[in-house]
């Protein structure tokens, strides 16, 4: 069984029906970056599987696990909050916009999960913390607030946060979106280094250069459906839904005169 | 860098604008403004020293006295002080239960907010210092509707651990602090859902994705940042509750501050000299409250940019 199993997902948002039966099944190990225009339901669908939003139909299995509800002899019960908050604990995210506390310092960012939900101890929480700091680069701005920090350092710092974890799955949506151009290329190096480490990543990117060099899956939506999946060889390489044609050519385009 | 510094504009090119030497734009309102001031000033001065009214030696020896003392430490500070933490503490439940997705907890918080507020501060303080009258019997603390259970069971005897007599309770300064604390309570519940829905969703979020349980979501990440926005009514309010401590004439209690000096007034036939040592008292501990709320500011307003804690002031702070 694949770590993350995703079959015929619906979501709607009052009538508005944004995920129409999406199936997604994600390898241990293996990075998946999801392309579409904005609107595909691409960052919803990511949103589903740790359960900031609820699913209308279908089922998520992480690492076995049916996500948000148990299943007793079919009939499916809803699980409690503690629970689903359980379920998420194995799941990292990364925001677009980056949500670090901004009343905490940078370290404190990182050590909060793991002593308030594990229940850590503070010199374990510290030293992991400082070690994760350390391979993101930052451990220089440890007790910097996140306000003192660039995007590109607070998202690396975000990034962090979540591995304090020790997560199964890392969940990133549009994670470079929000930063200045020459602020990217970091934080892609910080995950691009996290998928040789082996971490099993969903992506929503537009950057095409990250999902070409780094995804073992490239998956391509487009209203609210799965419209194309593949190596990225073939589906960036040689899309064969003009859907996917027509979003990479006016991505290039974009590139080439912006 | 020798030739970087010769190509200085302002140095070496005498060909082009070099550094401004303007003559300053004059303001004479200004000084005009502080004739005007320095001459008011001195007339107030004149009248605090020479006008005999104020009798400023029977002004401080009526603060002094140990019934007034006593009025203000117990009847303004110590009341403020219960009532703010009666206040603070039930608002911030008001507004978690106002805001949760239970509906029928949000329509109790929405109830209370609305009776508490309905009532002017004087006139709940009057009722609580009559309501014994609703319990003849004392208040009880046991299983409820116990009288019916016993009588259906066909037993006899109570099941109640303890009485108390409600005439002790809704009394004095309990009373007091009970109506001021219950009013606080409903304001206080408007400010704080004000300050939990002034945080990005973002945060929750991020803090839900990380595992937390919602009381922990809501503990350790969003209540600290909607502090930040709590904080400055929450001075007010406080320093609003300070001055209402004087209504609690209504339950009736002697041992406040004002009805203490009131009392002296009355019997030395002095009553402007009254009304002075009182605002000389609640000048002196409205600005204490101020500087605590400067602290409290700085604190909370941590992590928002470099400069936010240093720029709120004291004078600001105690907001308008």
């Amino acid at each position: 069984m694949p770590l993350v199993h995703a079959v015929n997902v619906t979501k709607s948002f009052h009538h508005n029906e944004v995920l129409k039966g999406i199936d997604l099944d994600v390898d241990r190990g293996q990075v998946v970056c999801l392309l579409g225009p904005s609107g595909s339901g691409k960052t919803t669908f990511l949103r589903c599987i740790n359960q900031l939003e609820t699913i209308d139909g279908g089922r998520i299995w992480v690492d076995d696990e049916l996500m948000g509800y148990a299943d007793r002899d079919g009939k499916l019960y809803r699980l409690k909050n503690k629970e689903i908050a359980a379920q998420r604990r194995e799941i990292g995210m990364v925001f677009q916009r980056f949500n670090l506390f901004p009343h905490k310092t940078a370290l404190e960012n990182i050590v909060e999960a793991p002593r308030q939900v594990k229940g850590e101890s503070k010199k374990t929480a510290r030293e992991r913390a400082m070690k994760l700091l350390d391979r993101v680069g930052l451990a220089d701005r440890c007790n910097a607030y996140p306000a003192q920090l660039s995007g590109g350092q607070q998202q690396r710092v975000a990034i962090a946060r979540a591995l304090a974890m020790q997560p199964k799955l890392m969940l990133f949506d549009e994670p470079t979106s929000a930063l200045d151009p020459e602020l990217v290329g970091e934080v892609l190096a910080v995950m691009r280094e996290l998928a040789l480490d082996g971490m099993t990543m969903i992506v929503v990117t537009h950057e095409m250069s990250f999902a070409r060099d780094v995804a073992d899956t490239v998956v391509f939506m487009d209203g609210g459906v799965v419209v194309e999946a593949g190596p990225p060889k073939d589906v960036i390489g040689n899309p064969q839904h003009s859907r996917t044609q027509a979003f990479l050519s006016r991505l290039r385009s974009e590139h080439e005169h912006p | 860098m020798s030739t970087e510094t010769e190509a200085r504009p302002a140095d070496a090119a005498p060909d082009r604008p070099g550094a401004i030497n303007a003559v300053p734009v004059r303001h004479p309102g200004r000084w005009v403004a502080i004739a005007v001031i320095v001459v008011l000033v001195a007339m107030l001065v004149h009248l605090l020293v020479t006008n005999k009214a104020f009798d400023w030696s029977f002004v401080f020896e009526a603060m002094n006295q140990q019934p007034v003392i006593n009025g203000f430490l117990k009847g303004t500070l110590l009341v403020t002080v219960l009532s703010m933490v009666v206040g603070v503490g039930g608002g911030v439940v008001l507004a978690v239960m106002r805001l949760s997705d239970n509906p029928i907890l949000s329509g109790v918080s929405w109830v209370f907010t609305w009776f508490f507020r309905s009532i002017p501060r004087y006139i709940l303080l009057f009722t609580m210092g009559t309501l014994g009258i609703l319990f003849p019997q004392g208040i009880a603390f046991g299983i409820p509707f116990d009288w019916k259970i016993i009588d259906w069971l066909g037993m006899s005897g109570d099941w109640r651990f303890f009485t108390l007599d409600a005439n002790q309770v809704f009394t004095g300064l309990v009373a007091g602090v009970i109506g001021l604390g219950l009013s606080e309570a409903a304001y206080m519940a408007e400010i704080a859902r004000a300050g939990i829905m002034s945080v990005d969703p973002g945060q929750a979020e991020a803090a839900e994705a990380l595992g937390m349980s919602r009381g922990k979501v809501m503990r350790r990440v969003v209540l600290p940042q909607a502090m930040r926005v709590i904080v400055p009514p929450t001075g007010n309010e406080t320093i609003a509750m300070l001055k209402d401590t004087s209504l609690l004439l209504a339950v009736p209690v002697i041992g406040e501050l004002f009805y203490q000096l009131q009392s002296i007034g009355s019997t030395y036939y002095k009553t402007f000299p009254i009304a002075v040592a009182a605002t000389l008292y609640y000048l002196a501990a409205t600005s204490v409250l101020m500087v605590g709320q400067y602290f409290l500011e700085r604190h909370f307003g941590r992590g928002f940019g470099n400069k936010a804690p240093r720029a709120a002031r004291p004078a600001g702070a105690g907001g308008a």
